[in-house]
């Protein structure tokens, strides 16, 4: 590890901040959604156990928040210790998002801590409510403009480049370029997809451990019906991020589908392997299918790896990446679908051990989706920091101790990852929902506790 | 004004504001873990908790502001002092990590335990030590170029004398700000007996800040002599800076108006802290860097700036409803919220 080369270890230590980072992002910016919802219909309905859902998950929600906080703290500070040379060349042109960031960061900081300490302080507890949507807002705010930085690294915009580096510069036209829509589009609604599928796990979970009652059922009812909901979001925008690849960032498409020739009717690979000469073997193949997700049209003309000099076509492992992805996100939308369907049709139990297993699992899978899917996104890019101007190989730094700092860092996340683990198991173990719910409201029907 | 300027004042404004906010914050952490082990942790540990719970997250924001906006303002600061800064800036994180999710953990998980309570008092005081040494290296002497490689020179740095009082001035500082803090939020809740103490802490690191002071300033002029003239130059800015001492020591050595004691020590250091970085200008590091040759682009820099005075119509808001509900709410502040 000491002596390996400094781009390479800079490479891993980022990818480590960001796979370990990316977790607590996603939940950042989906929990406090799925919070206020809770709290508004439980205003609305003056039903007690959404109240009570919202205030555990808030509850839960804190420990994450930390460690989102000073991962995020780590990767910011980061990227200027790992990739000097490319943070200079983006304090020109992108720090315009980066700084909006920080703005709607401490925006959401602000009035997460006005949420959390202010729950009995309001006579009209809509008071209370209100104050979740900035908390939703900053989140959801600060996820537009971090990923319309990566957007511009993969697309980059706004500048022309003159003898002396970058020339005018037009720092709107940098944030706002091509890949930006799609990619926030597509982060946003994965966010809450992975976010309600974790929380109906959870209450999935609950269930399966004896624990039938009305609270959880509500919680499964809510968290399921948005599961369903942000993933047909989510497979929309990850169509329209197919289209926009096939667009601008062709040999990140043509990688993922190990499309190597230029053809029309192309067809669409799942899985498989690569046998001599890059011959795909033993895949799922779907005729004309990418041509159809390149451009809605099963006889378009999708461009092949050929056309891009070897030395810049991204890695062909990535296949399986996006190929993990895609099938995942299906997955969720099959699952949420059927349970809704047994809970509308009455002879079906939605309750029955393998649904809910099959929602336990949705949970991680969601996640581990969204870490496929950065790591698609990102090894996609390769060889470029900066698609078309920096390479990742210019861009890291020279200091020696890279190494060392990976180990370092390596030590730090195990430990937030355990400890943050235990501190939540410590606060829900010994203080079931029941419980709580009959101190808080002792006027409470009981549950039919089958 | 040219936005040069304008940059580099919002960014030592908020830079300013970390100072105050994070010394409040390291300092509390430090005074509950030496309350623990004297055990008078009864008496002021939830009037500590009560204050830090609601702001801790904001406090960490201000500082990513500066870092981020350096690099958008003077993008070649990354590029010296990322370089540089990777041991430190790394060993800075990872101090910043284990105090913000630890205090998390504790304070929402479980019941105060001994290490939590050691780390969160050692990283208290290991941060400022650390963040400070960041100003140090913009002096000059300590990152060099050489054939194009940006490296910090270890061995100067550690048997410097500035460096080693820029270390010393921080942690007491830190100490002095954040008891001068607690002195105010005692009162405030009217809570007699953290009074007391507090009050005790804050006359007893009063001395150490002042001769800190003094001989971070001789040391100075031993290692850049255009800066320390430079700050002749400005002197009012530190006679200010004296004067507004006094007359918070005068107050919390009287028992009086705390409030007002602990605003004229927060002017204090804003006379201290401007009259330093004005007469560091025109260098952001000594000789590599100036506001004027490695600023950013106009575009980007007057971009920068329209945000940030929109951003400021959320924020101060934001921030005054903040104070509002948990600084300058009585009830809150006596616990009865």
């Amino acid at each position: 590890m000491m002596d390996m080369d400094p781009v390479l270890v800079s490479r891993l230590l980022t990818s480590l901040t960001l796979v370990f980072h990316i977790i607590f992002a996603t939940l950042g910016v989906g929990v406090p959604l799925m919070i206020s919802i809770a709290e508004f219909i439980g205003i609305k309905k003056n039903d007690p156990h959404y109240s009570m859902l919202a205030r555990r998950w808030t509850r839960g929600f804190v420990i994450p928040v930390a460690i989102g906080v000073v991962t995020g703290t780590a990767i910011g500070l980061q990227l200027s210790l790992l990739w000097p040379q490319f943070m200079q060349v983006a304090g020109n042109v992108i720090s315009l998002p980066l700084f909006m960031e920080v703005f709607a960061f401490f925006f959401e900081a602000i009035f997460l801590g006005i949420y959390l300490y202010t729950w009995d302080r309001f006579k009209n507890p809509m008071t209370h409510w209100w104050f979740s949507l900035p908390i939703v807002i900053g989140g959801a705010l600060s996820a537009v403009f971090i990923t319309s930085v990566n957007a511009f690294m993969n697309t980059p915009e706004g500048f022309t480049t003159g003898a002396g580096g970058f020339a005018a510069i037009n720092p709107i036209d940098a944030m706002f370029n091509p890949a930006m829509p799609s990619k926030v589009f597509h982060v946003l609604t994965s966010a809450y997809l992975t976010v309600a599928a974790i929380l109906a796990a959870i209450a999935a979970f609950s269930m399966l451990r004896k624990k039938r009652t009305e609270y959880h059922k509500k919680a499964l009812k809510l968290t399921v019906t948005l599961t369903f909901l942000f993933s047909i979001l989510t497979a929309i925008a990850g169509d329209v991020s197919a289209k926009f690849l096939a667009e601008h960032q062709p040999e990140k498409l043509a990688a993922a589908e190990w499309h190597f020739e230029t053809e029309e009717g192309a067809d669409l690979v799942l899985f498989g392997w690569l046998g001599d000469e890059n011959t795909p073997a033993g895949v799922l193949r779907f005729p004309g299918l990418l041509s159809f997700l390149a451009y809605g049209d099963f006889q378009s003309e999708v461009t092949g790896l050929e056309e891009f000099p070897e030395e810049e076509r991204p890695p062909l492992w990535i296949h399986y990446m996006f190929d993990f992805m895609v099938v995942i996100g299906f997955f969720l939308l099959g699952v949420s679908l059927l349970y809704i369907l047994s809970w509308k049709i009455k002879r079906w139990n939605e309750h029955n051990k393998w649904m809910l297993w099959l929602l336990v699992a949705s949970g991680p899978l969601a996640m581990l989706a969204i870490e496929f899917g950065w790591i698609f996104a990102e090894e996609g890019r390769q060889p470029w920091i900066l698609r078309g101007y920096m390479l990742v190989e210019d861009a890291a730094t020279t200091s020696p101790y890279v190494g060392l700092m990976f180990l370092l860092f390596l030590g730090l996340y195990i430990v937030l990852g355990v400890l943050g683990v235990i501190v939540l198991r410590k606060l829900f173990k010994n203080n079931p929902a029941e419980e709580e719910l009959e101190k808080k409201y002792p006027t409470i029907e009981k549950g039919d506790n089958t | 004004m040219s936005y040069e300027i304008i940059g580099i004042t919002v960014l030592w404004i908020f830079l300013y504001g970390y100072l105050i906010v994070a010394s409040v914050d390291f300092g509390a952490g430090f005074f509950a873990y030496y309350a623990k082990i004297t055990k008078k942790d009864h008496i002021i540990n939830q009037l500590i908790s009560r204050y830090l719970s609601p702001v801790w997250e904001v406090t960490n924001v201000f500082f990513v502001f500066f870092f981020v906006g350096i690099v958008g303002f003077f993008p070649d600061s990354a590029y010296y002092y990322g370089t540089s800064l990777l041991v430190p800036g790394s060993i800075a994180i990872i101090l910043l990590a284990i105090r913000g999710s630890f205090y998390a953990f504790e304070n929402y998980g479980s019941k105060k335990s001994n290490v939590y309570m050691f780390l969160y008092g050692a990283t208290g005081l290991l941060i400022p030590a650390s963040l400070s040494t960041a100003l140090t290296m913009s002096e000059g002497g300590f990152i060099l170029e050489e054939n194009g490689v940006v490296s910090l020179d270890y061995l100067a740095l550690f048997t410097s004398p500035y460096s080693w009082s820029v270390v010393f001035l921080a942690i007491v500082s830190v100490l002095f700000i954040s008891a001068a803090f607690l002195t105010f939020y005692a009162a405030r809740a009217n809570d007699q007996a953290a009074l007391k103490l507090v009050r005790k802490y804050a006359l007893f690191w009063a001395t150490p800040t002042i001769i800190a002071a003094l001989t971070t300033f001789i040391a100075l002029g031993q290692h850049n002599e255009r800066h320390y003239q430079n700050m002749f130059d400005l002197w009012w800015m530190f006679g200010l800076s004296v004067g507004f001492f006094m007359i918070a020591m005068w107050l919390i050595y009287e028992g009086k108006r705390y409030g007002l004691a602990f605003i004229s020590v927060m002017l204090q250091f804003f006379f201290a802290f401007f009259g330093y970085g004005a007469s560091h200008l025109p260098y952001i590091l000594d000789p590599y860097i100036t506001i004027y040759e490695n600023a950013t682009h106009e575009a980007t820099g007057i971009a920068l700036i329209v945000v940030f005075i929109l951003g400021l119509f959320l924020l101060i808001p934001s921030l005054i409803l903040l104070m509002r509900l948990f600084l300058f709410n009585a009830d809150y502040v006596k616990g009865k919220k």
